[in-house]
């Protein structure tokens, strides 16, 4: 047994070395349906719960079982959360990807392996340590059946005893984890003890990672994008959700499911939602605007091919002016592309999505805290102006567990935008539905149900007049599409505003989403290896603010970074800047499907910088 | 004295029940051809409505893209109107309905937003029960585009150019009937009688009415080797049964005869009577209908009356368990739940 680490512990002269503590990323290579996303979690939430910041990013197949998935758990004490492109300890479970995953880390990372893998002989700039799975399994799991899912929590075990994390600590995690299934619970402790027992009798450390306590994640939550959307939905008063399973966005409606249950039945039992599951995305938005045309505040979550589908609608709801929230969680296009991989390929398909010159309000939130808050945002930006808002989330956020500090109640009331009452109609008489009366571009609406004789329109996608009655004319037309042109203008002085870092530097950097995360890290990168001091623009809306134009005048060369393959927040940014700044425009541009990072930012930006 | 009488007041305007003249249900001019038999179905509509004495702005209507879907501008001009997109009409009432419970929803679609374009959105909308008069004014060929084939028009019918159509019709009435709709009839606008009971009966149903109304296009499609023609309309519509309705606010007991007529009592109380013209027909089941319906396709008939009703089918809205005020106007008290909420998931995530 261990042979190799026989041979290891005699030449344990990294005794020296220095340790690495709190800074190290840890990638878990399973098969896919093997019940590993319970130990990952189990072992993210340890580390959190020793104060020390972490991320945890899951690459997995689009498959249910049987494909390779990696999860990859960041520590750092300084706080960085993005992706680290280099991993320092594998624990390879996967046969198919072993030898692979081994040779692919850069030299004095560790690899934990399952023993008959015989790993340690590819390589000897590595630090090996085996474990017998299957042997320590047995004993702890009588159940043969279910030892596929408690063997990987054997390596929680193992890692907790070589990073020195608190065994106290994985425990509650794992409480925490099975919450009201203590058989489950006490099962999964038992294979942790056992790897952690194993590693105590028969393993000698040798490689310089550790998890010392820290005091940064007091007070934080866990918690993914989709299900930070689904509460903030909750919190923004939404009353009708339709939506059709895409991943990876389903788990957003689902969260919001178990939520709404929870806390919005009334006490006679009564629902204050409706949420349906629809028979395509057509649908879903189709539902969506016949509820936010009767006054609900509707609302769905899909992906990329479901934008597609929904350009269609897109454009009524823009042209008949209909408000509704639409979430699209990106994934890599074209077509079905990486189904669960991650991207921000959306932004110039979704901007302008429909025929005819139609374009929409796109929030563009980067942390579970922005998906809460935004989501109060979209449904008063789209109540206030009558149009549909996308919030431009992605998989990475959508998906995967991050560390948000707690969400702040929403102190701003529901704003549900000009509707006219029947007191109203009363007073006025009656109302022309498209007629700008307060020079905002946004004209007066009244509900379907309203009693009043007065209160009646004509919703329609074909020309319109301001008494919202057919017309072809040329006039009508046009004096529509300005109208709806001026609406969009108003729009840029309500949409969040960026996140501005300015007046050190003559090099600016455009970024947003989850490319934040790496940005952040990328900047220091920058200052610390290579003395060049950055500034710094997160877009949070389209269509763009002020600062926005200042901050490119302000730099002598602006790096727009994002993850899509043709530069498609430039593009935009192109658009709407006058020609003269063009040119100080430079894309930084990534689209392997991965999270953004740092590394890789600030390497391309250095090239391109001519150093 | 000897002059007629200018002194006796004018006579008292018509009015119903809630103290509406017809004229309140009235709504644009048509743009629709003379003739046309959509404009037949709107005037049906507005009687019954009338009749009723249903609210106008308690009423939407949706509509999809095409002739049929452009005539909700020519009646009802106080309910609102949402002309969506082609064939996506049931979504979008599915949604209005949803944030507003107490809307009455009529649909007005055509045979190509139907049955071709939209047929996947009208299946769903079968299935699910909602409460909407879904109508679609069938005429067999697009009107707006001058004279194509629709999926309705029948195998061996000919288009004005001589084209003949070699693929078998969807029947709307068979397909809503297998999926769950809960009223479903066939009428003829030519058939004002027939298609008036059935249009008070569809307002008085709680459930998704399907009501296929073959409307000649007095353009494209009523010429001779057309099966959606006046003419053939004339001689080939075969009614099942001899449609009345008595709704519940008039409290009249008419008589009829258990073993000639068929007493349906509808969700609010009112009667549909159908006085059978076939023996053994029972509207109420549903296997019996579709069986019919074939016979009808073999015999070369057009079967028209009620096929099928079920009054006590729960609806989508009952499904949804959702409160009584509508979703649309809840305070924000109920629907923004309070801080202490937030603070115990907040817990639960740390």
């Amino acid at each position: 047994m261990a042979t190799t680490d026989v041979g290891l512990r005699e030449g344990s002269s990294q005794a020296g070395q220095k340790p690495v503590v709190n800074n190290m990323s840890i990638q878990v290579a399973t098969v896919n349906g093997s019940g590993s996303q319970s130990s990952n979690t189990v072992l993210l939430r340890s580390i959190f719960q020793m104060g020390v910041p972490v991320s945890g990013k899951n690459l997995f197949p689009s498959n249910i079982a049987g494909l390779p998935t990696w999860y990859t758990i960041r520590a750092n004490k300084d706080g960085y959360i993005a992706r680290k492109k280099e991993i320092d300890f594998v624990v390879a479970m996967n046969p198919e990807t072993a030898e692979e995953d081994v040779m692919s880390v850069a030299p004095g990372a560790a690899v934990l392996y399952d023993e008959p893998l015989n790993l340690s002989r590819l390589r000897s700039d590595l630090v090996f340590y085996a474990v017998p799975y299957d042997k320590l399994v047995a004993p702890v799991c009588p159940e043969a059946k279910v030892r596929k899912l408690v063997k990987n929590m054997i390596y929680v075990g193992v890692v907790a005893k070589l990073l020195e994390i608190d065994v106290a600590e994985v425990e509650k995690a794992i409480r925490k984890q099975f919450a009201k299934k203590v058989k489950a619970a006490n099962l999964n402790l038992a294979a942790v003890k056992a790897g952690y027992d194993y590693a105590a009798a028969n393993l000698v450390k040798r490689d310089p990672y550790f998890i010392q306590r820290m005091d940064k994640t007091a007070g934080k939550i866990i918690i993914d994008g989709n299900s930070a959307a689904a509460l903030g939905c909750m919190f923004a008063g939404a009353t009708m959700v339709a939506w059709y399973p895409i991943t990876p966005s389903s788990s957003l409606p689902e969260s919001m499911i178990d939520y709404m249950k929870r806390f919005r039945i009334r006490a006679d039992g009564k629902a204050t939602f409706a949420i349906v599951q629809a028979e395509d995305e057509l649908a879903a938005i189709g539902m969506v605007v016949g509820a936010g045309w009767a006054g609900a505040r509707a609302m769905t979550a899909t992906a990329g091919p479901g934008i597609s589908l929904m350009a269609e609608f897109a454009g009524l709801a823009y042209y008949a002016e209909v408000p509704g929230v639409i979430w699209d969680i990106q994934r890599v296009g074209p077509s079905t592309g990486l189904p669960t991989r991650t991207s921000q390929g959306d932004i110039l398909s979704t901007a302008f999505l429909s025929h005819g010159d139609t374009k929409h309000i796109l929030l563009l939130p980067c942390s579970a805290e922005e998906c809460f808050s935004m989501a109060s945002e979209a449904f008063d930006l789209a109540e206030q102006f009558q149009t549909l808002v996308f919030v431009m989330s992605d998989l990475d956020l959508g998906m995967n567990n991050w560390m948000a500090d707690p969400f702040k109640y929403p102190e701003k009331p529901i704003s549900r935008g000009k509707v006219l009452s029947k007191a109203d109609l009363d007073r006025l008489g009656g109302f022309a539905r498209y007629e700008d009366v307060d020079g905002d571009g946004v004209g007066y609406r009244t509900l379907p149900g309203t009693d009043h004789p007065a209160a009646a329109y004509f919703a329609r996608g074909s020309g319109h007049n301001e008494k919202a009655q057919y017309s072809e004319r040329p006039d009508d037309f046009e004096r529509n599409m300005e109208r709806l042109n001026r609406k969009f203008e108003t729009a840029r002085s309500f949409v969040p505003r960026p996140e501005v870092d300015t007046g050190k530097s003559k090099i600016g950097i455009i970024g947003y989403g989850t490319s934040h995360w790496g940005l952040i890290e990328a900047r220091d990168q920058l200052r610390q290896e290579y003395n060049i001091e950055t500034d710094y623009l997160r877009l949070r809306a389209y269509p763009f603010t002020r600062e926005v134009h200042d901050f490119v005048k302000q730099h002598d060369r602006v790096y727009v970074v994002e993850q899509n393959r043709d530069a498609q927040m430039l593009t935009l940014l192109k658009m709407d800047l006058e020609a003269a700044l063009h040119t100080r425009l430079r894309s930084i541009a990534h689209i392997h499907g991965l999270p953004l990072d740092a590394r890789s930012v600030t390497d391309e930006l250095m090239t391109m910088e001519g150093k | 004295m000897a002059t007629s009488t200018p002194d006796r007041p004018a006579p008292a305007p018509k009015i119903n029940r809630i103290g509406l003249a017809v004229l309140d249900y009235r709504g644009g001019k048509t743009t629709l051809c003379a003739g046309c038999g959509h404009n037949a179905i709107s005037e049906r509509i507005i009687d019954a409505m009338y009749e009723m004495g249903v609210p106008p702005e308690r009423v939407i209507k949706p509509s999809g893209i095409g002739c049929s879907s452009k005539s909700p501008a020519y009646f009802m001009g106080r309910s609102h109107s949402f002309n969506a997109v082609h064939g996506r009409m049931p979504s979008v009432a599915t949604g209005a309905v949803l944030a507003n419970r107490h809307l009455i929803a009529l649909g007005v679609s055509g045979d190509g937003d139907t049955a071709s374009i939209g047929v996947g959105q009208f299946i769903h909308l079968m299935r699910r029960n909602l409460p909407i008069i879904y109508i679609i004014e069938d005429n067999g060929v697009y009107g707006l585009t001058k004279g194509q084939f629709s999926a309705t028009a029948d195998m061996g019918s000919t288009l004005k150019t001589g084209v003949i159509n070699d693929l078998p019709p969807i029947d709307t009435c068979a397909m809503a009937i297998t999926l769950g709709a809960t009223f479903v009839g066939r009428s003829f606008s030519g058939d004002k009688k027939q298609l008036h009971a059935m249009m008070k009966a569809a307002i008085a149903h709680n459930g998704t009415v399907m009501l296929d109304v073959v409307s000649p296009c007095v353009t494209f499609n009523d010429h001779e080797g057309s099966t959606k023609s006046y003419k053939y309309m004339k001689d080939h519509d075969e009614p099942l049964q001899e449609v009345s309705f008595v709704p519940a606010f008039e409290d009249i007991a008419i008589d009829y005869d258990p073993g000639t007529t068929i007493d349906v009592t509808m969700h609010d109380g009112s009667h549909l009577r159908l006085r059978k013209l076939e023996e053994d027909f029972d509207p109420t089941n549903r296997i019996q209908a579709i069986t019919r319906l074939n016979e009808a396709h073999e015999k070369g008939e057009v079967l028209t009356g009620v096929f099928y009703v079920n009054s006590k089918a729960p609806t989508f809205v009952d499904l949804l368990n959702m409160t009584e005020e509508p979703l649309a106007t809840l305070p924000e008290s109920a629907v923004r739940p309070g801080r202490e909420v937030l603070e115990q998931v907040m817990e639960e995530l740390r």
